[in-house]
């Protein structure tokens, strides 16, 4: 509900960029790209956007919800909010409102494999963050008193995205049951019974084990120059220790052996279906071709306005009123292929499921056609260009890759290998991975309001 | 479309909803806006940067969800999204096709007051052509298939369904109403779904005659071409589109509510939906910077915000709280808002109404003003630091006239502002006893 929401009162601007998923950040002409490494371990990239007076900083931390354990799901969400609740020099909200007066905008985010802390500000300002990141990195106080009102506040964020949010509890099902071994089967905000008996010990412990100099990175992007950006953050960052980090086991997610099959109920009025198949992802940006087969394959079904899903399952057979795919090859756990769509009135979810392996046999039988690929090599050119408008983005698009272990600069790299991808790649990643045996499929069946107790809401009076 | 496509799932610490507002300079540097009318009475802006070969070209009409009446909502909205899906000489699949060929993006545009398309293209000259051409007939010669409006419409209904089970939309869509009455602003800009099955193509060509005129479009223009280039893109643009001849038809003005409404409904969710509010105030009210400098401090500035303070710093009771003004042709909203568990409704409200209360009768603090003042301008330069940015704003003081150096005068008017103003403004504009408060799941006592 983007396009028709005029309670939204935002202007909408043009479309989003496309889902083309493999990140490309592109280095400016203009934008010069360095990186170095402090003698504590901690790696400093640069790069250079001189078109406006700002800068987008940023810290990255290799810790997210794939290095929690059973019991304390959650804990590495729990602990960015703490990170904003004060150090000894500078005590309660003092980061954020120092930030605020000097004009700028800051938040924080948690994912899968990392956790990551920005500020947008005016470039004489640079100074003022780094000195608070660094600050925070060590001397985080994290009282029994703030915690005990955060991590209320987490409960509340849980109610608001995933409990009172049907396809979100869908999406929580989903990863429990595709995954039986790897941590990726937990939500990263936790779930309900561990937030609720996580303590603020849980939080020292994980703020003691990752927030290290040498689990971080800091990425620049604005209108700075890298050596005076690394005269910074040698003097901010350099005087901190580096610790040792516990041995990160492999959790390998062991073969699945046939078709999981998984039922959501919750109120709604739309049914929803997902599938998901276990895929590779990008380990060898030069040596890997099956992730860039697969990036381009959900191109081809979703990637542009002339994509088949959208062409085929919405338009013309009209079994879908929306239908998609995505992949991100991306990740420091396994890689998921993804396909999704709500039925349209009168057909099933299970016409839906009929209609989407049907897009998927297509590939197999037939490959995809020039035009589509050149369509997707169109797309990977252009999205370099408009992604180089967005210094925040491309601060992101460096700390994804970095922090996964990829080359942080390897995006005209992996431009060139998506450009290289043929009908024939296409054709057998698809006929190898995108199988029965490796698959998952969640429904979600709606519950409608009118018949759960309690009253009909009411409409317009 | 209401596309299910995954994001990878990140937590932000902190949704914030400000609003969207200009600001002016930090080092006093001016953007260079150019805009000249065109001699089809087209209103062009344009800011010409040559760092990146790409531009971004928008064309809105004063043809927003308010010129809908409760007969025909959504009208307004479907004639916007069905305008790319078939013109004279292309169907649906050859305009994706054609835009997708050269790595185009194409997007309607959609609210209250306008209605339009922007387009992000590559400036390259073949690529540029390529997507101007599809623009400018999607523009100038949509077709309205009929097969297209019966799709596109059940589509719609499906998403409408599925949206009014849940407790958000059911909570704005009370407060709309209960603020606006019979103004068009109470209107969904989606409609509802009895007005959209009575649809027709013949209505949609109506509309779009009566509305998408060359004289009442206002053209942006931003990024790499030049002042020649940028005028000849403008007149391909609109030059095949009606004269109207006058002046855009006035929205009614919006009333003061004559009494406080509150409205509880039940809803299975797990969280309540708090909504406070009443009618605000117009883009271009002389109230506009106090009251942007107040909410700032009230609940626009996120973490620097009382509302934040009150209810989530010190309590633990959301995760978010807001209040923001929605500046219109007319008075759009005032609007305060945030989630709690059920069985915290009551005690958010009980926050939410003391805070607005206090704050509209002591006004701000000085340090809290220094405090807003020195984040409004410092922030500055974050506003205009992309493409996409500036494209945003010429648009938006094109088609609110707002004076050419909005953005250069922006931090004067910031810095004039007093704690007085603000008391003053805050105290004449808001009235903390004759709101509208909805809560959509659990229930609240009356005070």
């Amino acid at each position: 509900m983007t396009r028709f929401d005029s309670l939204t009162r935002r202007f909408a601007g043009a479309a989003l960029l496309g889902t083309l998923a493999v990140p490309l950040p592109s280095p400016a002409a203009q934008g010069d790209v360095r990186d170095r490494v402090l003698s504590n371990g901690m790696k400093i990239i640069v790069m250079e956007d001189h078109r406006a007076p700002t800068v987008a900083s940023m810290v990255w931390y290799r810790a997210g919800s794939m290095d929690e354990k059973s019991g304390t799901t959650g804990v590495a969400h729990v602990l960015e909010h703490m990170m904003f609740k004060g150090t000894r020099d500078n005590p309660g909200d003092k980061f954020s409102k120092t930030i605020a007066q000097a004009g700028g905008r800051e938040n924080a985010f948690t994912n899968k494999d990392y956790t990551a802390y920005f500020q947008q500000l005016h470039k004489s300002k640079l100074p003022i963050a780094l000195g608070l990141e660094a600050d925070r990195m060590q001397n985080l106080v994290l009282s029994d008193e703030e915690f005990a009102k955060e991590i209320r506040v987490v409960m509340e964020e849980r109610r608001m995205r995933t409990d009172d949010q049907p396809r979100s509890l869908l999406y929580e099902q989903f990863n429990s049951a595709a995954y039986a071994v790897h941590p990726y089967q937990w939500p990263i905000i936790g779930w309900m019974n561990d937030l609720e008996n996580m303590t603020v010990a849980d939080a020292r412990e994980w703020y003691r084990t990752w927030y290290t100099p040498n689990n971080a990175l800091l990425v620049v992007v604005g209108d700075v120059e890298p050596e005076e950006v690394f005269r910074l953050a040698e003097e901010k960052f350099g005087p901190l220790a580096a610790r040792d980090l516990p041995v990160r086991k492999p959790a390998v997610e062991p073969p699945q052996r046939g078709t999981k099959r998984l039922v959501v109920k919750a109120p709604g009025e739309l049914p929803y279906l997902l599938m998901g198949w276990h895929v590779p992802v990008l380990r060898d940006v030069g040596k890997d071709w099956e992730p860039y087969a697969l990036s381009v394959l959900v191109g081809i079904l979703d990637g542009n306005d002339a994509a088949r899903l959208d062409r085929t399952l919405v338009r013309e057979q009209r079994v879908a009123v929306s239908a998609g795919a995505s992949y991100d090859s991306v990740n420091r756990g396994p890689g998921m292929f993804f396909m999704d769509g709500v039925p349209a009135a009168g057909r099933t979810v299970a016409d839906l499921e009929s209609a989407l392996r049907q897009q998927l046999q297509r590939v197999v039988d037939e490959g995809v056609s020039e035009v589509e690929l050149d369509r997707i090599k169109a797309q990977v050119i252009a999205q370099q260009v408009y992604e180089r408008d967005s210094m925040f983005y491309q601060a992101m698009q460096m700390g994804i890759l970095e922090n996964a272990g990829l080359p942080f600069d390897s995006d005209e790299v992996q431009s060139r290998r998506v450009r290289e991808v043929t009908s024939e790649q296409i054709r057998d990643v698809a006929r190898r991975y995108l199988v029965d045996e490796r698959l998952t499929v969640a429904v979600l069946e709606p519950q409608s309001l009118v018949k759960q107790a309690g009253t009909v809401p009411a409409g317009h009076d | 479309m209401f596309s299910s496509r995954f994001t990878v799932t990140a937590f932000l610490r902190f949704a914030a909803w400000g609003l969207c507002l200009a600001a002016s300079h930090f080092a006093h540097a001016t953007l260079p806006i150019e805009a000249w009318t065109l001699p089809n009475g087209a209103r062009v802006l344009f800011v010409e940067n040559r760092a990146l070969p790409m531009l971004d070209v928008s064309v809105d009409f004063p043809a927003g969800s308010s010129r809908d009446d409760p007969a025909t909502s959504g009208l307004a909205g479907m004639t916007v999204a069905l305008m790319r899906l078939g013109t004279q000489s292309l169907d649906e699949a050859k305009i994706a096709a054609e835009l997708a060929d050269v790595g185009a993006q194409m997007g309607s545009r959609f609210d209250t007051d306008r209605s339009g398309y922007g387009l992000r293209t590559l400036s390259s000259a073949k690529e540029r052509e390529r997507a101007l051409a599809v623009l400018a007939d999607v523009l100038q010669a949509p077709t309205f298939p009929a097969d297209v409006l019966e799709r596109e419409k059940n589509r719609l209904a499906a998403a409408l369904k599925e949206a009014d089970s849940k407790p958000e939309t059911i909570a704005q869509r009370a407060f709309s109403a209960a603020v606006y009455g019979s103004h068009p602003y109470g209107l969904r800009g989606s409609g509802e779904r009895a007005t959209l099955e009575r649809l027709t193509v013949a209505d949609l060509e109506q509309f779009y005659r009566q509305w998408f005129r060359s004289d009442w479009a206002v053209v942006a223009l931003m990024g790499d071409i030049s002042r020649e280039e940028a005028d000849a893109v403008a007149r391909r643009l609109t030059e095949r589109l009606p004269r109207a001849g006058g002046p855009v038809p006035p929205l009614p003005a919006v009333e003061d509510l004559a009494a406080p409404v509150q409205r509880v409904i039940d809803h299975p969710a797990s969280q309540s939906h708090i909504l406070v509010g009443q009618p605000g105030i117009t883009r271009t009210d002389p109230d506009y910077f106090p009251l942007f400098v107040g909410n700032y401090i009230l609940g626009g500035g996120g973490f620097a915000s009382r509302m934040v303070e009150e209810v989530r710093q010190k309590r633990g009771l959301a995760y978010s709280s807001y209040s923001y003004f929605s500046p219109l042709e007319q008075r759009g909203v005032f609007q305060i808002g945030l989630q709690t568990k059920k069985e915290q409704a009551a005690q958010a409200l009980e926050v939410v109404r003391d805070t607005v209360t206090r704050f509209v009768a002591e006004g701000p603090t000085p340090a809290e003003l220094e405090a807003a003042r020195m984040n409004l301008v410092g922030g500055f330069p974050l506003r205009i630091d992309s493409n996409k940015k500036i494209h945003d704003y010429l648009g938006l003081i094109g088609f609110y006239r707002l004076p050419l150096d909005y953005l250069d005068r922006f931090v004067e008017n910031i810095e004039s502002v007093s704690v007085e103003q603000v008391r003053d403004a805050f105290r004449r504009r808001v009235n903390p006893d004759r709101m509208v408060t909805v809560v959509v799941a659990g229930a609240v006592p009356q005070k």
